[in-house]
């Protein structure tokens, strides 16, 4: 008898398991969310939380099974947000993969795909958040996960320039940012936004106190507007700053700038249209930053047109590894 | 800019995020709403954070004093 959720249907490395007929496809097996562990017929079973987040009641439920299957009764919070079963014995796959389909609990991937985004608070809760991270993360992984790419594809969001969601390090980042607009009548001159200001982007005029602001300081954080006491500092617009390219492990890159203001609605075209570029363009097993180089950063923007179009120039916020030829 | 009068006042020189915000917050839990409570604090951080911080609360700030070092805020309860 073959179990089916570990059943060989391919010639690629194969690893013979006891206790079965057939053998097991580790690289499958990885791309069901199942990862060898050191131990003999032992895995981690990592499920898919999008943006870290879980409710209660599922957690509660999650936690019953996880001590059900987990044969030394742990969990491990992954680096990318989502819960891991650790020690969970293969020939329990089908098992706990019917239990946790009960609860509506997904198991994540890993391999040559789109993987669960990550991400922070976001505004819902987070004081600092200017984008909705946890609804966008959400989005994302109903749209995208798993979609087949050239090698892993990591996307993340973070709420403000703080960028704790490290959107630097992955495939294709999404960092917040809102763009500030002082307004004269409503400012007092109380020089409370050159303090909240952590970049020097607002002197305040030695006679009126009133903000002189340099939009080449700005990382649009809006503490600003959040330090005003009047409401002089206004939003003029919210989106995210597109990052390209990164990625942490041996060889860490940090991804490079490509759209400053993109607006909630175009991040699944971004995305959609970043994958297409990627699939076309890279050699299997090739990340995109790899692929960037080689083609260059200049094909990819190319290749995005109005994507990216944004209604003022674009301005170099960090450091540019992938100049556009 | 015409003084408003204070109805209480806390000094908050020298003492760090966020106690001083949490100072604030039981002053003024303490006090009647529309009662304004003065506050002195320092430039740097105290002055970068506390303000967000009382707008988050819903509190609204009427006054803002620079002095040498630091910062005399008038507040207004919500």
């Amino acid at each position: 008898m073959t179990d089916h959720f570990i059943e060989d249907k391919t010639n690629k490395v194969e690893v013979g398991l006891s206790g079965l007929d057939g053998k097991v496809n580790f690289n499958d097996l990885k791309s069901g969310g199942f990862i060898k562990q050191r131990q003999k017929d032992l895995f981690a079973v990592r499920l898919r939380c999008p943006g870290g987040k879980l409710s209660t009641k599922k957690l509660v439920e999650i936690s019953k099974i996880a001590d059900k299957y987990s044969k030394k009764g742990v969990v491990h919070f992954s680096f990318r947000q989502s819960l891991e079963i650790l020690y969970v014995d293969y020939k329990e796959f089908k098992n706990i993969v019917a239990e946790l389909e009960k609860i509506g609990q997904k198991v994540a991937s890993c391999g040559p795909r789109v993987r669960v985004p990550t991400a922070c608070g976001g505004c819902e809760y987070n004081p600092n958040g200017l984008t909705d991270t946890q609804k966008m993360a959400e989005m994302v992984d109903h749209k995208f996960f798993g979609t087949p790419t050239p090698h892993k594809f990591k996307t993340s969001f973070s709420g403000c320039p703080i960028d704790c969601a490290r959107t630097k390090e992955m495939d294709l980042g999404f960092q917040g940012v809102v763009e500030p607009e002082w307004s004269e009548p409503e400012c007092t001159g109380c020089t409370i936004c050159e303090q909240a200001c952590k970049e020097d982007a607002i002197v305040s005029d030695e006679e009126t106190g009133k903000p002189i602001f340099d939009a080449k300081m700005c990382l649009y954080c809006g503490d600003c507007i959040r330090a005003c006491p009047t409401g002089a500092w206004k939003a003029k617009r919210y989106g995210h700053i597109v990052r390209i390219g990164g990625k942490h492990g041996r060889h860490p890159v940090e991804a490079a700038p490509v759209c400053e203001f993109l607006p909630d609605e175009k991040v699944p075209e971004a995305i959609q249209k970043t994958i297409e570029w990627y699939n076309a363009n890279a050699r299997r097993g090739e990340r995109i930053t790899t692929a960037l180089k080689r083609v260059g950063l200049g094909s990819y923007l190319a290749f995005m047109g109005d994507t990216y179009k944004m209604e003022k120039p674009f301005t170099d916020m960090g450091t540019l590894k992938l100049k556009a030829e | 800019m015409s003084e408003i009068k204070a109805d209480a006042t806390l000094d908050l020189r020298g003492v760090m995020c966020p106690i001083n915000f949490v100072k604030t917050k039981l002053k003024l839990e303490a006090m009647e709403a529309g009662q304004v409570l003065e506050l002195t604090l320092d430039s740097g951080e105290p002055i970068q954070n506390v303000p967000k911080s009382i707008k988050d609360e819903g509190h609204t700030i009427v006054e803002v004093k620079k002095e040498d070092g630091y910062f005399r805020l008038k507040i207004q309860k919500s």
